[in-house]
């Protein structure tokens, strides 16, 4: 299938060193945060990959190099076959990507009717041209996100999250988008109102043919939402595949520690065994493989040599155990 | 009669457009060592719930009618010099973000001691000793050292045991929990409840745990209380009201949640929000969103009614009940 995202060996560091001055009397060196450690992945047109972690494991980052917001330190990610730089400098190819955000309270302009708001992509790339049209596709636009058109002229502080969550969406479609990176559209919404978002997104997948790259910590929704799953954590993609296999039989210790550690309504009246362990911080990443000190089957071998992907049926594992055939 | 007993508490918010009633009498009770969840959307009025009973309510908010009974005295009348002995001693809080409940400037160790000075009479030795003894109990590594380093020098899950270390450090009968692991990582979250669960079952405390996260309760809580729009759509034991819910909202509550172990083409979905304080429909406040509802729920509200084995406001629920239609 055509791949319209991929991602090759990309990287993203930030310098975190204190200050020159700072840095010269304590006699300190720089001090880069790897945010983002050589990730790859490909995201066929029409299908879901979903990238799940704790907070701080570069999953934004992601999100963020995806629709060139940031650029990779190294490594390339290519959109539709080019390479994600030019093809931002071509009108034509940047507007086939868009960007839906978590909060929607921050993410609408205060200031701006709901219809605005909703054409600012469409004036932007000069897709309409006549008033009128912009108002037809306005209208229709908010309708296919279960808005009314009459909504355009009201400001976002008259909606709840869950519709303005929809009139981001809205915007994110007048573009006519292909591609639509989705970073935790749902985590400031209550339940109810997460499945109503939830099931417009698939619904508009199904329907526009789109491809998402979605960003959540929450497994379960991203279990319902995803055709591919990768599992980050500490910047580096530590299992990656369909998301049936990983559910059904994670193999990572870290996806299988993430799948115990969810509460979950089926647990009802049942016990679990607690982990243990935080995250450490990324800037001074353990030696190795950075999950072995919270690992149960970390041996001397993942302290100090960091695992590369190995292949297990249709699923990369990056983990010294699964590889050897101890997890 | 409970540890704790809410009879028919409700809570105005005078406004210049009128009252808005935020809790419209509630009533339930408290045993003394159970878990009680509290779930509900945002504005529900779960955590007023929790304000009301430790005496914070944010004026103008106020206690308009309605009584809470702590082990049987009132205390929704006492001043606020009368609720602070009581309030920390008899009842502890955690709240959402560690990081604003702990003072910066202290060390933890400080805000240990006095809190259990001020509550227990402790000399100085003792209550330090007590401060180690209560951050190892939550689970803080090399604590007799960690005991003087100040809230920035902890990551957020451990920040959030030292919150719980202080609202259980003097021995509280009753802990409201509002949102306790909402701020955390999954991996943490697991390791936090298991925390509040097994400290408060080997004190004897009672928890109030407020939370959106209906995971959470499932495992956490005793029984359950479902809100909606400032009333209790439904009260019961924890397993009933996850398996076979009787009000409708419940029902649809449990079904809107992603399942880790089947996945579904669509989620079940409750259709609208829910209605603000201001403009709550006449009847029963779900009937809009609800697809049961009948005419009488658009005329008449619904009071907790026997619904299988829990209590719910619903006509229907209750009729299907009653008729053993169920």
């Amino acid at each position: 299938m055509r791949s319209v995202l991929e991602a090759i060996e990309v990287s993203r560091h930030f310098d975190v060193s204190r200050p020159v001055l700072q840095r010269m009397m304590s006699g300190e060196g720089r001090r880069t945060l790897r945010a983002v450690d050589r990730v790859s992945f490909d995201i066929p047109a029409g299908t879901t990959l979903s990238l799940v972690g704790e907070s701080g494991c570069g999953k934004s980052t992601v999100a963020r190099l995806a629709v060139g917001l940031y650029t990779p330190t190294e490594g390339e990610i290519r959109f539709e076959g080019h390479p994600l730089s030019s093809a931002r400098a071509q009108p034509a190819l940047r507007r086939k990507m868009n960007m839906i955000f978590q909060d929607p309270y921050a993410s609408l302009n205060p200031r701006w009717r709901v219809r605005d708001i909703v054409a600012e992509p469409i004036r932007a790339f000069k897709i309409l041209a006549g008033k009128a049209d912009i108002a037809d596709r306005v209208t229709q636009l908010l309708t296919q996100v279960g808005l009314s058109g009459a909504d355009g002229e009201k400001f976002p502080h008259e909606f709840s999250g869950g519709q303005r969550q929809r009139i981001s969406i809205a915007r994110a479609l007048s573009s006519e988008p292909e591609f639509l990176v989705c970073d935790e559209p749902t985590s400031a919404l209550d339940v109810s109102v997460q499945a109503q978002i939830l099931n417009l997104m698939r619904d508009l997948q199904q329907n526009l043919g789109l491809t998402y790259l979605f960003i959540s910590h929450n497994l379960s929704v991203v279990r319902h939402m995803s055709d591919r799953l990768g599992v980050m954590y500490l910047g580096r993609i530590v299992e990656q595949g369909p998301g049936e296999d990983i559910f059904r039989t994670p193999r990572h210790p870290y996806t299988r520690l993430l799948l115990d550690a969810i509460p979950d309504v089926s647990m009802v009246g049942r016990s679990r065994m607690p982990v243990s362990g935080e995250v450490p911080s990324p800037i001074s990443p353990p030696p190795g493989c950075t999950f072995h000190p919270r690992c149960p089957l970390a041996n001397a071998r993942c302290r100090v040599e960091k695992p590369e992907p190995t292949r297990v049926g249709g699923v990369l594992v990056v983990c010294h155990a699964v590889e050897e055939g101890r997890g | 009669m409970g540890l704790l007993d809410v009879i028919d508490l409700t809570v105005e918010f005078p406004t210049r457009r009128g009252t808005l009633r935020a809790l419209d009498a509630i009533s339930f009770e408290i045993a003394p060592g159970e878990i009680l969840g509290v779930v509900g959307e945002s504005g529900a009025g779960k955590s007023l719930t929790g304000a009301a009973i430790i005496g914070l309510l944010e004026p103008p908010g106020r206690v308009a009618a309605g009584q809470i009974l702590f082990d049987g005295k009132r205390i929704d009348r006492l001043s606020s010099e009368q609720m602070r002995p009581l309030r920390g001693r008899h009842i502890g809080a955690i709240f959402q973000d560690p990081l604003t409940t702990l003072n910066p400037l202290i060390s933890v160790g400080r805000q240990l001691t006095e809190t259990m000075q001020a509550h227990l009479k402790l000399s100085d030795r003792d209550a330090r000793t007590r401060a180690v003894k209560w951050l190892e109990d939550v689970g803080i590594p090399a604590a007799s050292e960690r005991v003087d380093a100040y809230p920035h020098e902890f990551s957020g899950g451990m920040r959030q045991r030292v919150v719980i270390a202080l609202a259980l450090c003097a021995e509280p009968r009753l802990v409201i929990a509002d949102e306790p692991t909402t701020a955390l990582d999954v991996s943490i979250q697991a390791q936090i409840i298991a925390l509040i669960r097994n400290l408060t079952q080997s004190h004897g405390t009672s928890v109030m745990l407020v939370t959106h996260d209906m995971g959470v309760i499932a495992e956490t809580a005793d029984r359950v209380a479902v809100m909606y729009a400032g009333r209790i759509a439904e009260i019961g034991p924890v397993r009933d009201v996850v398996l076979s819910p009787g009000h409708p909202y419940t029902q649809g509550l449990m079904g809107s949640i992603p399942a880790l172990d089947v996945r579904v083409d669509r989620l079940r979905q409750i259709d609208g929000s829910m209605p603000r304080l201001g403009s709550i429909p006449r009847g029963c406040a779900f009937n809009p969103r609800c697809v049961k509802a009948v005419a009488l729920c658009r005329q008449e509200r619904p009071d907790l009614m026997p619904a299988g084995a829990t209590l719910a406001a619903c006509f229907v629920a209750a009729d299907l009940a009653a008729t053993g239609r169920v």
